[in-house]
């Protein structure tokens, strides 16, 4: 009988019960006696050179325990906050790797770099403290945007990063390129950018440092997408502390978005300083820290120019992206912008040739990493932008050209030229899926019904594809990486028959408290409440690399799967042994060992007391317990795919667009939860969305100020800027290489969204020659699109 | 935020003896003040507390208008049966403001005496006549405003109450701020008899009546009859948000929204 809350059941959330009652626990909710409050003196320059720090003042305010410096790490010699990836130059020159310090040293390079921590009995204090803190800044020219750094003479963010170039890289085959174009019947280009983003995660970001002294253990409380790598990156790199020494937890964390990914520097100072004041030290970001600090999403200037025969079919893509890095590398920077994203270049098509060359610069601007998504989003609004120009090009349906051009089915596994070799994907039938559902035919009668209420009426199309759950490891080590790219799950059935699950994958908004343990409960034919899962903590993991690129079920669930594997295998012994069979006699179904064709049989419950109490074990050949652990690595990436459809209506005389419906059609593989797979699927588009229509990080290019730092600037999408999302999947192509068939939910979204939007709004502008716009499609921008194109209309 | 003495007075004499300490503030709602000391941008000695003030509660039908309490909540307007019956459109405007949460703290009198540009009741006083009461006399709404985040009111002067005139017609018609719900351009049009008062908000460093919009409205009350006419960029607004020259258009946009609305 399937298990009710097995695989495919849309269990709810039971983690939500804690979240909605207010009984989270998060960094910030931990309190521990003596605990102390640091606050950061940060930059208001985004570039000047340090003279002095006159702190003196600072120690007169009541309850300050300490003020600690750049100065004062660099004597403990605390080293650089290290970065994961490492990528070569077309000339085969690493990239340049300037150190980025805790807390500055000598100069500052964005606005918020922190320069020292006060440390103080109550928050209140050390932010009085703070203010007192004098810092003697000469202040230098500033870089604030990407082209302002390459261009000539401009200010140096690093001395030893000469044109503020962190690397010039290229994939691709460049002279096939090359001929194809000079073969090609028609050219289809466009000038793009992908505005940089904050990832605004809804907690913000904190971490509590603690030393005890009698054992010489370190614990670092911090929010924290992956634990294990934080441990490791802080423990080896930064503090010299040696893993046993330290333990990283990452409790309930509210959101990350792929910025709790990184090892950020207050985490150091919290640790490193919970040890010089000999209290545990608790930091927890405001908002306006979070604006000035977290890693940001984005920032791409593009080129791109696709070439095509005389039918319209695609012979060669060209793409030159100029990438904006920030003031330092963040821990897994250098790799979005390449092999997150010019990999992806192929979208779902048979382009034969592509040739991608990415710019990285350093700017006086926060550091940017990834941001949900990370690369691929910015593939796909590249290509799906193109391609509806190379549609106007040809002047053909935007369904056709890409029905055209899809990598037919048939052809998987399909190779593409830019490194990555798709496993599965039906794309004509996810187009298939979707035109009924935004009844595609009759969209140019609802275009004339808008026309008659002095409405623009467009729609547009995004079909993407994504690579998520990085890997395999010696591929992605080849490519750069510095970690290896598994994840570890521990299995441990408890006498009575219960199961304690410890996975490596975090959850903050994933929702694997569930997902994880109905994969448990329908392999072992048992309740869901007898399943715990535990995860977040280095003491009690095994090992893991955490929660990133839609990996969690896709490397994380297999190598849940592959524990539960040993233990079957395990159980299947202990089985044979009690009902006196050979063990491959013995059949398994649903957490039942049969011995074949009689009906003697154990459940799994009763092996697991038999395993912990064994009085009757040939205890020569079999270990008591029941606890196994696997560490698994991907033979591939899974390869999620979809199209989206986004109808909306743009009011002429203001600017406003209006989403009338938004269909969502995605290939996940299969899918465990369909509930929380449809959360996910919505929160991502809703991101999609704001990117599209609302949401723009500016700096003031020549100050580097940051001119969005609050939600009074920042537009975030809500509730009511979105339409009820329409929403299906299919599970015809699953995975191929993983035991479970899921290829990933949690990027989806925002992956397709954007790209759907802007074509969208720029169908709706095209009767007045619009070709394309740079996102977010504000009210401003699109009424002077409209009235720039049409002069001889009177403003009014 | 900085700390400060917290005081909440039951009588408006009491609230008027506290003022009157160095760098004390009013508190209403809080919706402004309340994040400018959370982000230490003000430091205050005192925050006079006006929400236990019965006095300044309350929304009564006067000369056939209305007389709000300045400590009435945005949300009270916008769900009361009378201002509803009286004047729709004033609670209309309530319920545009901010969002739930701002509309369920933030109060009418902390709203104008704070006078935001970008703030919606202040073109409401001004097209509908309103008085604004205070511990020490009455102000025309006319004469309230003075500037950017400017009033007439004197130091320590509490406002109680503001009285508004029941139109014919009107309606209020916002370009909200994407980001902060703020009107970008928000246009208040008021019939009253043969006069048209229209009140503009968040395009300018305050309020102000487009009086040519008034005059084609007095011989038309249409929304055709605003067609070319236009406020002039000339100091307007600008941000990242919105241009001078396209608050000027959202002006015209909104106002003959408005007199569509008003019917």
């Amino acid at each position: 009988m399937a298990n009710p809350n097995g695989i495919g059941a849309s269990v709810r959330r039971r983690e939500d019960q804690r979240f909605l009652t207010g009984r989270g626990n998060y960094t910030d909710d931990f309190k521990r006696p003596n605990m102390t409050h640091a606050v950061h003196v940060r930059s208001p320059y985004a570039h000047a050179r340090i003279l002095g720090i006159d702190f003196t003042d600072a120690l007169a305010i009541p309850g300050v325990v300490a003020v600690l410096t750049g100065a004062d790490m660099e004597a403990d010699k605390v080293g650089s906050l290290p970065c994961g990836w490492q990528i070569h130059s077309k000339d085969g020159s690493p990239m340049k790797e300037p150190p980025h310090y805790p807390l500055a040293r000598d100069r500052v390079r964005y606005v918020g770099d922190a320069v020292a921590v006060v440390i103080a009995e109550t928050r209140e204090q050390a932010r009085d403290a703070a203010e007192m803190v004098v810092v003697d800044y000469e202040e230098l020219p500033a870089v604030g945007s990407s082209t302002r750094a390459i261009a000539g003479g401009a200010p140096l963010v690093h001395d030893d990063a000469p044109d503020n170039v962190c690397y010039d890289w290229h994939l691709g085959d460049q002279a096939a390129v090359d001929a194809a174009f000079a073969n090609a019947a028609h050219v289809a280009k466009i000038d793009l950018v992908n505005q940089r983003l904050v990832p605004n995660a809804m907690e913000p970001r904190a971490a509590m440092g603690e030393y005890d002294q009698s054992t010489g253990e370190y614990t670092l409380t911090t929010t924290s997408q992956n634990p294990h790598v934080t441990r490791l990156l802080m423990g080896a790199f930064v503090l010299g502390i040696p893993e046993h020494k330290l333990r990283v937890v990452a409790p309930d964390v509210g959101g990350g978005f792929g910025s709790k990914i990184f090892h950020y520097g207050e985490e150091a100072v919290v640790t490193w300083a919970a040890r010089k004041v000999g209290r545990p030290v608790k930091w927890t970001a405001d908002r306006s820290e979070s604006f000035l600090t977290d890693a940001h999403g984005r920032d791409h200037v593009s080129h791109a120019e696709l070439a095509m025969d005389a039918d319209g079919n695609f012979l060669a893509l060209r793409v030159s992206t100029l990438a904006n890095l920030g003031a330092y590398l963040s821990t897994f920077a250098p790799s979005i912008p390449t092999y997150l994203y010019a990999t992806l270049l192929a979208g779902q098509y048979k382009t034969p040739a592509i040739y991608a060359e990415v710019k990285a610069v350093f700017t006086n601007t926060a550091p940017v990493d990834a941001y949900r998504g990370a690369g691929r989003p910015e593939a796909c609004y590249l290509i799906e932008r193109l391609v509806d120009v190379a549609a106007g090009v040809m002047g053909m349906d935007k369904t056709e050209i890409r029905r055209r051009n899809f990598v037919p089915k048939e052809a998987m596994p399909y190779q593409t030229p830019v490194a990555l070799q798709y496993d599965t994907g039906d794309f004509a039938k996810n187009l298939d899926i979707a035109l009924p559902l935004v009844d595609y035919p009759g969209f140019q009668q609802r275009r004339a019904e808008s026309k008659a209420r002095g409405k623009l009426r467009g729609i547009g199309f995004a079909t993407y594809i994504e690579a998520c759950g990085i890997a395999p490891s010696n591929v992605a080590g080849a490519l750069g990486a510095r970690a290896g790219l598994y994840e570890c799950a521990e299995v441990r059935f408890h006498p009575t028959g219960s199961v304690t699950v410890f996975t490596g994958s975090h959850s903050h908004g994933q929702g694997h408290e569930t997902t994880f343990a109905q994969i448990v409960a329908e392999r072992f034919g048992i309740p869901i409440e007898n399943v715990e899962i535990v995860h977040g903590d280095t003491n009690k993991i095994p090992f893991g690399m955490g929660t990133y690129g839609s990996r969690s079920l896709a490397v994380g669930g297999s190598a849940l799967v592959k524990a539960m594997d040993k233990v079957e295998r395990k159980a299947k012994k202990i089985a044979a042994h009690m009902l006196e069979a050979a063990e491959t006699d013995i059949e398994v179904k649903d957490g039942r060992f049969t011995v074949a064709g009689t009906d003697k049989s154990l459940g799994i419950g009763e092996i697991a007391l038999q395993a912990y109490v064994p009085h009757n074990f040939p205890l020569d050949e079999l270990e008591p317990g029941l606890d196994e652990q696997a560490f698994y690595d991907p033979k591939n990436f899974t390869y999620p795919n979809g199209c989206h459809v986004c109808e909306l209506e743009i009011d002429p005389d203001t600017g406003v667009t209006t989403i009338v419906s938004f269909a969502a059609v995605d290939d996940f593989g299969n899918v465990i939860n369909p509930l929380i797979v449809e959360g996910q699927v919505h929160g991502g588009l809703v991101q999609g969305i704001g990117q599209a229509l609302y949401e723009n990080c500016v700096y003031d290019e020549e100050s580097g100020q940051l001119v969005t730092g609050s939600y009074m600037d920042y537009c975030m999408p809500r509730a009511d800027d979105v339409p009820s999302f329409t929403v299906r999947y299919h599970e015809d192509q699953p995975c191929t290489h993983n035991p479970l068939g899921v290829k990933g939910c949690g990027e989806a979204g925002t992956i397709g969204a954007a790209a759907a939007v802007m074509n969208a709004v720029v169908d709706a502008l095209s009767e007045y020659g619009v070709t394309h716009m740079d996102m977010p499609a504000t009210p401003e921008k699109v009424w002077r699109t409209i009235r720039d194109a049409t002069p001889a209309i009177a403003a009014e | 935020m900085y700390a400060f003495t917290y005081q909440r007075p039951t009588t408006l004499a009491d609230a008027a003896a506290a003022i009157q300490a160095e760098d004390a503030k009013l508190l209403g709602g809080g919706q402004t003040l309340l994040p400018t000391l959370k982000q230490r941008l003000a430091r205050p000695t005192d925050l006079i507390d006006l929400g236990a003030i019965p006095e300044l509660k309350g929304i009564r039908e006067a000369d056939g208008g209305l007389e709000i309490g300045a400590f009435t909540r945005h949300a009270e307007v916008a769900h009361s049966d009378l201002v509803k019956r009286v004047i729709p459109a004033l609670s209309s405007l309530a319920e545009g403001i901010g969002d739930r949460q701002v509309r369920n703290m933030g109060t009418m009198g902390g709203s104008i005496a704070n006078a935001d540009p970008s703030a919606d009741y202040p073109s409401a006083v001004v097209a509908l006549k309103a008085t604004v009461t205070t511990d020490r006399r009455s102000i025309a709404g006319d004469d309230f405003f003075t500037g950017m985040f400017e009033t007439a009111l004197e130091p320590g002067e509490i406002i109680k109450s503001v009285r508004f005139s029941r139109p014919d017609k009107a309606a209020y018609a916002k370009f909200r701020n994407p980001a902060s719900r703020y009107a970008i351009v928000g246009v208040f049009v008021a019939k009253f008899g043969s006069e048209v008062r229209v009140a503009v908000t968040g395009a300018a460093g305050s309020v102000f009546r487009a009086e040519a919009f008034e005059t084609a409205l007095v011989a038309d009350f249409r929304a055709e009859a605003l067609n070319g006419l236009s406020v002039g960029s000339d100091g307007l607004n600008a941000d990242i948000h919105a241009s001078a020259d396209y608050r000027a258009h959202l002006v015209t946009v909104m106002a003959k929204r408005a007199v569509e609305a008003a019917g």
